[in-house]
């Protein structure tokens, strides 16, 4: 699959190429894969394993969200509201089918059952909605806007929009809520929160609906860019994993940070040494970064504590 | 009245066979200490009474209630709480998310906002720093919050797992005396596992002495500090090697 990422928007008359816009669509893309490296953060803090599965929850809520949208003619916003309660589903149902029977093993087993979960959602989607390669019936709005100076499409300021509020329901949900708090004191010691009366395997399967709640919004925001199919999210899921991997895996903010320079950077390469540049840039910056702070960006802190 | 009472309760720890059918009561109101030798069971009884050993013979049973089997949550629910031995306070949480997490099985939040001021007015140090995270704070104040995230949960019966352990003697006697006013203001039953028989004796009313996951002596506060020799004879001696992963 060598589709292009198309840049609706960014693709400016001529090869002349505008610092500032590169810079604002680069942290467009990176607050949409912000959503998938916030997931695999999330699940990775509270289940010590990655979820290979995140991008298809994502894949198949953008399916769904086609099908309800150009299908059954539902209105955006209702079947966005519907893609958010089957992903959500999708998440607890893995957790309670797939990885609950095995909690108690390894990381190794974990990482591949989720591998498990991301070929059966492949296969599924493949063979339900077909392999081929599908336009979403809602389109990226590539409307020029200025913003600060520069050049945006309206799409990209919808979807950091929508990231945003996204991230501050998240900040909330960590921060004053009594689950969401519940939820970091079982990644911090699980063995304490249960001894607290913390129900540890009820704020876990919470982990996987937040996985999924996340995965809707990145499926259904990413459609119009990337396009609908079995494989839309498999680039997505890595530059989500490295994003996460750049915080030191258990930051949130650490995850959000990676992915905008993510963002950034591969549209910057993009801009000026072509398209085909992208991806490798992502790949790029993790061996730098394994290199030289093998912890992550944010990732001191854990270590101190340890 | 009796609280708590064990009947020859016998649990694993990891592949240890570390509780031999262990029977103990503890009497509403007491403070009763659980004293012996790393791997004498100590931890692990209490970790049973809380549900996160599970008993493979005898009963437990709290106010009549019979624990075998029952969920740490509703365990804590029922008013049984514990202070884990390392103070095991969650190192990201801000000392009152600690605290809330301490009452996350209530759901009265005019009892939790009371117990917090209960708390606060007994360690007022926690009160000045409730922003700071707990893995900021220092040993005894680690300990303090120990202690008031157990209390949080309104227990009846409050487990505390070797709270003396790595303090300094005076910060020692400062916990022993929240300790002793919680007992006190609050009636709350106290159940403390300790290596500083000392220190338990003083404060306690009645005590046991564990050995190899079973009771060798047991009797009043009083009484074991007059027989002084003989339960020092069981504590320190680290012969039973074999259970020591058991602690």
């Amino acid at each position: 699959m060598h589709r292009k990422t198309k840049k609706v928007g960014t693709a400016s008359p001529g090869r002349r190429v505008l610092l500032g816009q590169q810079i604002i669509s680069g942290l467009a893309s990176g607050s949409l894969y912000a959503l998938t490296a916030v997931a695999v953060v999330v699940v990775f803090r509270n289940t010590r394993t990655i979820n290979l599965a995140q991008g298809d929850f994502a894949m198949v809520g953008a399916f769904l969200a086609m099908v309800l949208i150009k299908d059954m003619h539902l209105n955006y916003y209702l079947a966005l509201a519907a893609v958010v309660v089957a992903c959500i589903l999708l998440g607890i149902l893995t957790e309670r089918i797939v990885m609950r029977p095995i909690a108690d093993s390894d990381w190794l087993t974990l990482f591949t059952a989720t591998l498990g979960v991301y070929y059966i959602l492949h296969g599924v989607a493949g063979w339900v909605w077909g392999r081929d390669t599908k336009a979403f019936p809602v389109t990226f709005d590539p409307t020029p806007i200025n913003f600060a100076g520069t050049i945006v499409s309206q799409g990209h300021l919808i979807n950091m929009g929508w990231a945003i509020a996204i991230g501050l329901v998240l900040y909330v949900f960590f921060k004053y809520t009594k689950q969401g708090i519940a939820m970091r004191a079982v990644t911090d010691d699980p063995d304490t929160a249960q001894l607290m009366g913390i129900p540890v395997r009820f704020i876990v399967l919470l982990t996987w609906g937040m996985a999924g709640f996340l995965a809707a919004f990145a499926g259904v925001l990413l459609s119009p860019i990337v396009y609908v199919s079995p494989e839309m999210m498999d680039q997505v899921l890595i530059k989500g994993y490295v994003a996460a991997v750049f915080g030191g895996l258990y930051s949130i903010q650490g995850a959000i940070i990676g992915a905008l320079m993510i963002g950034v950077a591969e549209n910057l390469a993009g801009g000026y040494l072509g398209a085909h540049y992208k991806t490798a840039t992502a790949f790029a910056m993790i061996v730098l970064l394994l290199t030289f702070r093998p912890q992550g960006l944010f990732g001191i802190q854990k270590r101190r504590e340890i | 009245m009796t609280l708590l009472r064990l009947a020859n309760v016998e649990a694993n720890y990891g592949a240890v066979r570390a509780l031999r059918g262990i029977s103990i009561s503890v009497a509403e109101g007491a403070i009763v200490c659980l004293l012996g030798a790393n791997g004498a069971g100590k931890s692990t009884t209490l970790k049973a009474i809380s549900g996160v050993v599970r008993p493979s013979a005898g009963t437990i049973e709290f106010d009549g209630k019979l624990l075998n089997g029952m969920s740490p949550t509703h365990i804590v629910g029922l008013g049984v709480a514990q202070v884990p031995e390392g103070r095991k306070i969650f190192k990201d949480l801000t000392v009152i998310e600690n605290l809330q997490m301490g009452a996350y099985v209530r759901k009265d939040a005019r009892g939790i906002a009371a117990d917090l001021d209960f708390v606060f007015h007994l360690f007022p140090r926690l009160k000045e720093r409730t922003r700071q995270l707990g893995g900021t704070l220092s040993g005894g104040e680690q300990q303090m919050l120990a202690i008031g995230r157990g209390l949080m949960a309104k227990p009846r019966l409050l487990l505390l797992d070797e709270p003396s352990l790595g303090l300094a003697p005076i910060l020692i006697a400062d916990i022993f005396n929240a300790l002793r006013q919680i007992n006190k203001e609050h009636g709350t039953t106290l159940l403390i596992v300790e290596q500083n028989a000392h220190v338990a004796l003083k404060n306690a009313n009645f005590g046991y002495v564990l050995q190899v996951g079973q009771v060798a002596v047991e009797g009043s506060a009083e009484e074991l500090r007059r027989r002084k020799e003989v339960v020092e004879s069981y504590l320190g001696s680290s012969e039973q090697t074999p259970a020591r992963a058991a602690s």
